[in-house]
């Protein structure tokens, strides 16, 4: 398959011939794109602060 | 031709002059921020944790931006609107800068709701703040260079904007030298040095400890320095010098 070609089917995959899909409440008006981006941002932020950091645990036994 | 002066015993010459404007700024900056303390050893054992790594993930991602920005400067609009390889620095640098600003949010949130202003860290925070105000046009002004049908209707759009808040006089975003001289220049140059006075600050007051590590050391509770290992932090202090 071409370059070209493979870009074709990537372009078909994520159809973007339309006007943006919105969030809309109250005033709140969000592009889903971007609703996305914040929630991976939320998802990012959570598990930041819930996963472990590697060598942590030592690294405090060691101070103490 | 005069011979040279003598040169001073090094004792004399690491001193200087107390007189020389030189002298009394060097004093100042090394007062204000020793080697130890710009270039530690290792880093207090609460930074052990992933929500401290959005910082320098912003630094890194700040950068990939600068890089392949140095590069479509040099090669121009026909060059990243008609070449693969123009194509994929042209993707880098989109792409890097959306991460910079990923990175910089999740940092901004760490940094708010452990109150990171605490012990005197009030400037550490707002140079971060207004990092993240400044690298917003910075890249709005990015978006309106591309030289393409995008940048007509985002500059067009933003033009509206700028009238409607009464700063259209000042800000032509659909003249696109002005704005090209902004993003390529101007704004990157705000940024980087907003960023390093940042960096400074945060090697100067040590990173912000956990708001319980605190509470626990009470003694060094409102902004000591680092409160852990590897060395027992110097307390950040009022000091008496004025700084940046």
């Amino acid at each position: 398959m071409s370059w070209l070609a493979s870009t074709r089917v990537v372009g078909a995959a994520f159809n973007l011939n339309h006007p943006a899909h919105t969030v809309d409440w109250h005033f709140i008006h969000l592009s889903v794109a971007n609703v996305v981006v914040i929630g991976l941002m939320l998802v990012v932020f959570a598990l930041a602060i819930l996963l472990p950091f590697p060598g942590a645990a030592k690294r405090r036994e060691a101070s103490k | 031709m005069s011979a040279p002066a003598a040169t001073p015993p090094s004792g004399a010459a690491t001193e200087g002059d107390p007189r020389s404007w030189t002298v009394k700024l060097r004093r100042r900056a090394v007062a204000a921020l020793p080697p130890e303390k710009l270039l530690p050893d290792g880093q207090p054992t609460y930074v052990a944790s992933w929500i401290y790594v959005f910082g320098v993930a912003s630094i890194a991602s700040l950068i990939v931006v600068i890089a392949s920005g140095c590069i479509l400067t040099l090669k121009g609009p026909a060059w990243w609107h008609f070449t693969s390889v123009g194509h994929f620095f042209n993707s880098i640098h989109l792409w890097s800068v959306e991460l910079f600003f990923f990175v910089m949010v999740v940092h901004l949130w760490g940094k708010y709701w452990m109150a990171a202003w605490r012990g005197g860290r009030a400037r550490v925070w707002i140079t971060g703040a207004i990092v993240f105000l400044v690298a917003i046009p910075a890249a709005l002004t990015g978006y309106v260079s591309q030289q393409n049908f995008d940048a007509q209707w985002i500059s067009t759009q933003a033009k509206d904007a700028m009238n409607s808040v009464g700063i259209g006089a000042f800000f032509n975003l659909t003249n696109f030298g002005q704005m090209y001289s902004y993003h390529v220049l101007l704004l990157p140059v705000a940024v980087v040095v907003l960023v390093s006075a940042h960096v400074l600050l945060v090697r100067r007051h040590g990173v912000v400890p956990p708001i319980e590590l605190d509470k626990k050391l009470p003694a060094r509770a409102g902004g000591s320095g680092p409160a852990a290992a590897p060395e027992p932090p110097p307390e950040p202090s009022p000091s008496p010098e004025p700084t940046a």
